[in-house]
């Protein structure tokens, strides 16, 4: 590698200062061009992820389809009856459908409320730094202490949930909901943990959506005698139709394989009702120590995630053709 | 006639616009006590006398006895948050190291030197960001094996660089995009090589750039649930975020340490996040949004 001449220096001298010295020289020169450097400064990064993204993608098939335990040492191939096995489980339909059941109703809830706290973020008010800063914490906090936290909340005896509801008189003064106890009330702390977590997100994306209208479309329509939600509704909410799907899928890629919230608020309970996919790939692939069983529990993710990877193409490459 | 009505429209509006206020700000009372409740909570969790709090006779969120320092003086002296803090910021260190190490080059090799191939195969990288850790522990849980790094840190300082480099490199590459390239072909005109120009001319104006994919690899680590529970079983060697809901809810079991370590775990997370989260945003939504 050369260093840089000093101030009066320019490129003819400087190869010429390292004709003597050819091999040093030609390696430089190989160095400058694009098409070796480029590859070469790629390499680390990329290895990174093949190795150790790729390559453990591909273990993972491979062992839902092999007889693999945590004990064994070696795999044999035993084709597609760890997931004729899976499917044959109560439990694993039951998560199955708990994935999808608290990802879409968790998601519909995140993008009105999103939208919504967009919306009201882009006006100016008092205290909105001081604001935004309390509706991102949600998000900021890492996922296993926010689920401890609504964990106390919900507490059997001491729920302070409970304690506000009957001071608002939502429930009688004897009533005490178990609110991770009753199969129903489990699933729906689960959807308010993950809803109280993706908002913010969902908000903040949204209002960056929303900053990068230009102001002149607004005016425009102020001009044409808008009022506010005319303007929500047929100006900024189609214009945001791509940032929407952003927000949307990422909210549902973060909930659909998260793991931590239903882990420490339930661990599955009651009566294994509240399970999803991933938790349940953790049961019976590391707790129980059937991997490839697990293996083809949390391979039940991938379709879904494949949809939200060719979207997530669609419209960066839409966005690039500028349609 | 047309005098009333103008006044009774002029009044009108101006009902909609103290409406309007009105709406705006209960909305934001309402979305600002959804998001900070569980925090107040854990706040006042961890200052109240355990007398105090086990009594469901008590308002909770009055202090009925005096408030105590009690929990937090557990928190460090009996159990080892501490000892956990060390573990997630060695850990955090040495991914943010790793990731930085691989991600600059590569993002700026994705920016300039790799032409039409490059946005493509960036795309391709950040995708990767999408493999979500519960589809991977369980491959991993046999590596880690293999590789003998049970019950390791090691296991997560190697692991954690699968999503911290895909969302860095994109980060990354965004950013040296929007480094004008006559400022590098300038440099090299003068005299230097590539490596030197980007070195010495570019790498500087990229500072905020590298700051930020470094905070997000930290943030990251810190948030990571999944693999730490996988990999790691040995009460010393956990993080934070897995010690806190694992070992403490079972091995201590008091919600007043347990709420003080959250509390005091998230809040200087959320303090940095606040900072970053435009361009975090913006690296996530890059492809999407023109401008």
């Amino acid at each position: 590698m050369r260093t840089p001449p000093p101030v009066s220096g320019g490129a003819i001298e400087d190869v010429a200062r390292e004709l003597p010295r050819p091999v040093l020289g030609r390696l430089a020169l190989l160095l400058d061009r694009p098409r070796v450097l480029g590859p070469l400064m790629l390499a680390p990064a990329g290895l990174y992820i093949i190795l150790l993204v790729g390559v453990p993608l591909f273990f993972a098939i491979y062992l839902s389809m092999s007889n693999a335990t945590t004990g064994s040492q070696t795999l044999q191939f035993v084709g597609p009856a760890n997931f004729v096995r899976a499917m044959q489980n109560s439990i694993f339909r039951s998560a199955l459908a708990n994935t999808f059941i608290f990802t879409i109703i968790a998601q519909t809830v995140v993008i009105l409320f999103g939208n919504i706290l967009a919306l009201v973020l882009q006006q100016k008010f008092w205290g909105r730094s001081v604001v935004r800063f309390l509706i991102l914490l949600p998000w900021a906090t890492p996922i296993s202490l926010a689920a401890i936290g609504w964990k106390w909340m919900f507490d059997s005896l001491y729920s302070v949930v409970n304690w506000m509801l009957k001071a608002v008189n939502i429930i009688g003064p004897t009533e005490f909901p178990q609110w991770l106890g009753v199969p129903s009330l489990a699933m729906a702390s689960v959807i308010i943990v993950h809803v109280w977590r993706t908002f913010p997100f969902s908000a903040v994306v949204i209002l960056a959506g929303l900053t990068s209208i230009p102001q002149e479309v607004i005016d425009a329509s102020a001009v044409d005698g808008a009022t506010y939600f005319q303007r929500v509704f047929y100006i900024l909410l189609p214009m945001l139709t791509p940032i929407l799907a952003i927000a949307l899928l990422f909210g549902t890629v973060f909930t659909f394989t998260d793991m931590g919230v239903v882990y420490i608020l339930t661990n599955g309970n009651p009566f294994n009702s509240t399970h999803v996919l991933s938790s349940w790939a953790f049961q019976v692939g590391i707790i129980a120590g059937d991997l490839a069983q697990g293996a083809a529990v949390a391979l039940f993710l991938l379709p879904v995630l494949l949809v939200g990877a060719i979207t997530l193409l669609r419209i960066a490459s839409r966005a690039e053709t500028g349609v | 006639m047309a005098a009333i009505e103008r006044s009774l429209s002029l009044w009108s509006l101006s009902v909609q616009r103290v409406l309007g206020r009105i709406g705006l700000y209960l909305l934001v009372a309402w979305f600002t006590f959804l998001a900070s409740f569980p925090f107040i909570w854990m706040a006042i969790t961890a200052f109240k006398q355990n007398s105090d709090l086990y009594n469901i006779k008590n308002n909770p969120f009055l202090f009925n006895a005096l408030p105590t320092l009690d929990h937090v003086k557990l928190l460090f002296s009996e159990t080892l948050f501490t000892r956990w803090l060390v573990n997630t910021a060695l850990v955090a260190t040495a991914v943010v190291i790793i990731t930085l190490v691989t991600a600059v080059p590569a993002g700026y090799s994705l920016a300039r030197l790799t032409g039409r191939w490059g946005r493509r195969l960036g795309f391709g990288i950040f995708l990767t960001y999408l493999i979500p850790p519960t589809l991977l522990f369980i491959p991993f849980s046999r590596v880690i094996a293999i590789l003998g790094l049970q019950n390791s840190l090691w296991a997560l300082v190697l692991v954690y660089p699968t999503f911290t480099i895909p969302f860095c490199t994109w980060l990354l590459m965004g950013f040296f995009r929007s480094i004008p390239r006559d400022i590098e072909e300038q440099a090299m005109i003068d005299g230097y090589s590539r490596l030197s120009a980007m070195r010495k001319v570019v790498l500087p104006l990229a500072v905020s750039g590298v700051l930020t994919a470094a905070f997000f690899s930290f943030t990251l680590v810190m948030q990571e649930f999944v693999y730490a529970l996988t990999f790691i079983s040995s009460v010393g060697k956990m993080t934070v975020s897995l010690g806190i809901p694992v070992a403490l809810f079972r091995d201590v079991f008091n919600w007043g340490a347990m709420m003080a370590a959250a509390l005091i775990t998230s809040v200087p997370i959320a303090v940095v996040y606040n900072l970053f989260i435009d361009r975090f945003v913006a690296g996530l939504t890059g492809g999407a949004v023109k401008g």
